[in-house]
C-alpha cells in the first residue's frame, strides 16, 4: 500500500497543471508538495501581463494565471502541503520531505511528477573582476523584493544580460522611480522576446548595448559603478571601448538553470544540453513512473507551453497507473539535436505510445533568417518545416506524425538551415 | 517612414509605416501587423501593471493592473495615482483599486486575492 497514487513535487504552474490533469483522468489520491507559503510558483512575482495568450486566449498577469489554476485545483480533491520541502525522491518513489506542520515525513507513491522549476544563473557576476559590494542582485531576486516585499533595491541601475526577466525589471524599476542606465548584452542579439525589447526598453528610452559586457564592478560597501566595454567576435573585451556608469545597483539576467538536485540524486539521467531529465514523449524519465515537466525539464519562455507540457505529464502518470505500472521495455526512437539545434525535448519517442503525432520542442543556437527545419533518419530526409525566422529566445515546436516516426530507423536528427529569401 | 517590429506574434515582421500615406503599413504578413503598426504610430497604448500597499495580508504588496490598455503617455500619471494608496485585506481578484485612473476612463484592479 502506498500513501498516494501520485505525488507532485512543486506547486508552480507545472505542478498545478499536472495534478489537475491526473485528477481529471481519474486518480483520486494525489498530493502536491510546495516549499513556499503559497501555490503558484514564480508567477506570483511576475506581476506583468502577457501570460495565457495561447491557453486562455487573453492576456493575464502572472498572479492571475496562477490564480486560475489554484482555483481549479481547489475544486478537486487533490491534497496540498505548502511550507513543505521535498528532500529526496527515490527510484522506488519514496518521497522524503520536511514541513512546518508535520516535521520530517516519508511518503510513498506509485508515480511522481517532478515540477521544481528553475533558478537563476549567477555566472557573469562570478567571472567579473572587481570588488564584491552590496547592490548586485539577480533580476529575479530584485523582482521578488519589489513586487512581493515592496522594497526597492536601488536608484541607479545597470542590467547585465537581456533575458526576459532583466527586461521586465528594467521597466519595473523605471516605473518605481529608479533610473535604468543601460542593459548590457554579451551576444550580438537579445535573448529576450521582441515584445519585451519594445515595451520594456524602447518605451522608456533605455539603451541596449549588444556585444558588450561588464569588465569591472566597483564599490567598497555599496556598489558605486561598473565599467562596460564592447566585445569582439571572440567575446573578449576590446581595449579602448570602456565606458563607466555610476550606479548603485547591478541586476544580473544571464539565464535560468533547471533545479534538478532531486532528479540527479535519484539517479535519473540528465541531458547536458537542457540540464533537465532525459524524457520520453509523455515526459516520463528513464525511471518508470517518474515524470518531469515545466521549467525543471527545459527552460520555457511561455507559461502556456508549461501548462500544456504538464497536462501531458499528468495524464501520462494516470495512464501509467491504469496500465498497472509497467516496467519500460518498449522500443524508442532517439531524437538527436543536429546542425544549428541546441536541444530537443523529448529526447526519446516511443511510436507505440503516441496516438497521431508527437510534439517536439527545441531551440536554435543562433538567430536565423528564412529557414527550414529538417527531420532526417539514416541520412534520409523524412520531413521539412519552413520558418520565416528562428531565434534562440523563442522555443520552436514541430509535430512528428506517427507515420513519419514509423519510417525512422532507430533515431532521427533535427537540424535547421537558412534558405534563400 | 517609421520602422518597427510587429510584436503581435513570434514571427516578428519588420514593418514600415508611412506617416505621409495615412500610416500605410508594409512588411506585415497579416492584417494584425497593419493594425499594430498604425496604432503604434498614432495612438500607442499599454496595460500598466504595478503593486500597491496592503495591510492585514501575508504580504505587504498587492499586484494590480489597468483593466484595459491606456495611452502610453499616461503611464506615469497612472503610476502616481497608486502612490500613498493602502488597501486593507481581504482583497479579491478584480476588485477596483482606483476608479478612472488619471482620467483615462480605465480602472486599476487587483490581480491577486489576498486574505
Ligand atoms: C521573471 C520571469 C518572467 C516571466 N515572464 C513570462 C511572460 O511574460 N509570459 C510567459 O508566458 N511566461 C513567462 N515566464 C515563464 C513562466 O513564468 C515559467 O515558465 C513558469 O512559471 C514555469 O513554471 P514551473 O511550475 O515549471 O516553475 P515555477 O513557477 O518555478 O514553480 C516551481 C515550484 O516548485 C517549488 N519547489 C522547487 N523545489 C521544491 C522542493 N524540493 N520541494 C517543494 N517544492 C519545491 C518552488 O517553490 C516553486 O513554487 C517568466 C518567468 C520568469 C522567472
Ligand atoms: S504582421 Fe502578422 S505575422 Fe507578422 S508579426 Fe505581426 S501578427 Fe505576426
Amino acid at each position: 500500500m502506498t500513501d498516494y497514487q501520485l505525488i507532485v513535487v512543486g506547486g508552480g504552474p507545472a505542478g498545478l497543471a499536472a495534478a489537475i490533469a491526473a485528477w481529471e483522468e481519474g486518480l483520486t489520491k494525489i498530493l502536491v508538495v510546495e516549499r513556499d507559503r503559497d501555490l503558484g510558483g514564480i508567477l506570483n512575482q511576475c506581476i506583468h501581463n502577457g501570460f495565457g495568450l495561447h491557453h486562455f486566449g487573453e492576456e493575464l498577469t502572472g498572479p492571475e494565471y496562477a490564480g486560475r489554476f489554484v482555483q481549479k485545483l481547489a475544486e478537486t480533491g487533490v491534497s496540498v502541503l505548502t511550507d513543505a520541502m521535498v528532500l529526496e525522491v527515490t527510484p522506488e518513489k519514496q518521497v522524503r520531505l520536511v514541513s512546518r506542520e508535520m516535521g520530517y515525513q516519508e511518503l510513498t507513491a506509485q508515480a511522481v511528477v517532478l515540477a521544481m522549476g528553475c533558478r537563476e544563473r549567477t555566472r557573469g557576476a562570478i567571472g567579473t573582476p572587481g570588488t564584491r559590494p552590496a547592490g548586485v542582485f539577480t533580476a529575479g531576486a530584485a523582482q521578488r523584493y519589489v513586487n512581493i516585499e515592496g522594497q526597492m533595491p536601488g536608484k541607479r541601475v545597470v542590467i547585465l544580460g537581456s533575458g526576459d526577466i532583466g527586461l521586465i525589471m528594467a521597466r519595473r524599476m523605471t516605473l518605481e522611480g529608479a533610473k535604468v542606465l543601460a542593459c548590457v548584452e554579451l551576444m550580438p542579439y537579445s535573448g529576450g522576446l521582441t515584445r519585451n525589447i519594445v515595451q520594456c526598453l524602447q518605451d522608456y528610452d533605455i539603451p541596449l548595448y549588444l556585444s558588450h559586457t561588464i569588465t569591472e564592478i566597483r564599490g567598497k560597501n555599496r556598489l558605486s559603478g561598473v565599467t562596460v566595454a564592447q566585445v569582439g567576435p571572440d567575446r573578449a573585451p576590446i581595449p579602448g571601448t570602456e565606458q563607466d556608469f555610476a550606479c548603485d545597483t547591478l541586476l544580473l539576467s544571464v539565464g535560468l538553470v533547471p533545479e534538478n538536485e532531486l532528479t540527479r540524486a535519484a539517479g535519473i539521467p540528465i541531458d547536458p544540453h537542457t540540464n533537465g531529465a532525459v524524457v520520453y514523449e509523455n515526459r516520463e524519465t528513464e525511471c518508470p513512473g517518474i515524470f518531469a515537466c515545466g521549467n525543471v525539464l527545459q527552460v520555457h519562455d511561455l507559461v502556456d507551453y508549461v501548462t500544456a507540457e504538464s497536462e501531458l505529464a499528468g495524464r501520462a502518470a494516470a495512464a501509467y497507473l491504469a496500465g498497472g505500472c509497467p516496467a519500460d521495455d518498449e522500443p524508442y526512437i532517439a531524437v538527436d539535436a543536429g546542425a544549428a539545434i541546441g536541444y530537443t525535448v523529448p529526447q526519446r519517442i516511443r511510436p507505440g505510445k503516441i496516438d497521431k503525432s508527437a510534439e517536439l520542442f527545441f531551440r536554435v543556437r543562433a538567430p536565423m533568417k528564412k529557414s527550414r527545419i529538417l527531420v532526417t533518419s539514416g541520412g534520409v530526409q523524412l520531413a521539412a518545416y519552413p520558418r520565416e525566422r528562428l531565434a534562440p529566445g523563442e522555443m520552436e515546436r514541430i509535430q512528428l506524425p506517427k507515420s513519419l516516426l514509423q519510417k525512422a530507423m532507430g533515431s532521427i536528427t533535427v537540424s535547421a538551415e537558412e534558405v534563400a529569401e | 517612414m517609421k520602422e518597427l517590429i510587429c510584436i503581435c506574434c513570434p514571427r516578428g515582421c519588420h514593418l514600415q509605416v508611412d506617416e505621409t500615406q495615412d500610416y500605410a503599413v508594409t512588411g506585415n504578413a497579416c492584417p494584425r501587423g497593419a493594425e499594430y503598426g498604425r496604432a503604434e504610430c498614432t495612438a500607442p497604448t499599454r496595460v500598466v501593471t504595478s503593486t500597491v500597499a496592503v495591510r492585514g495580508a501575508a504580504y505587504p504588496r498587492c499586484p494590480v493592473k489597468t483593466a484595459a490598455p491606456i495611452p502610453k503617455g499616461k503611464i506615469f500619471e497612472v503610476m502616481a495615482t497608486l502612490d500613498g494608496l493602502t488597501l486593507r485585506a481581504p482583497v479579491t481578484l478584480g476588485q477596483v483599486v482606483v476608479k478612472n485612473a488619471a482620467g483615462t476612463g480605465v480602472d486599476v484592479v487587483a490581480t491577486r486575492t489576498l486574505e
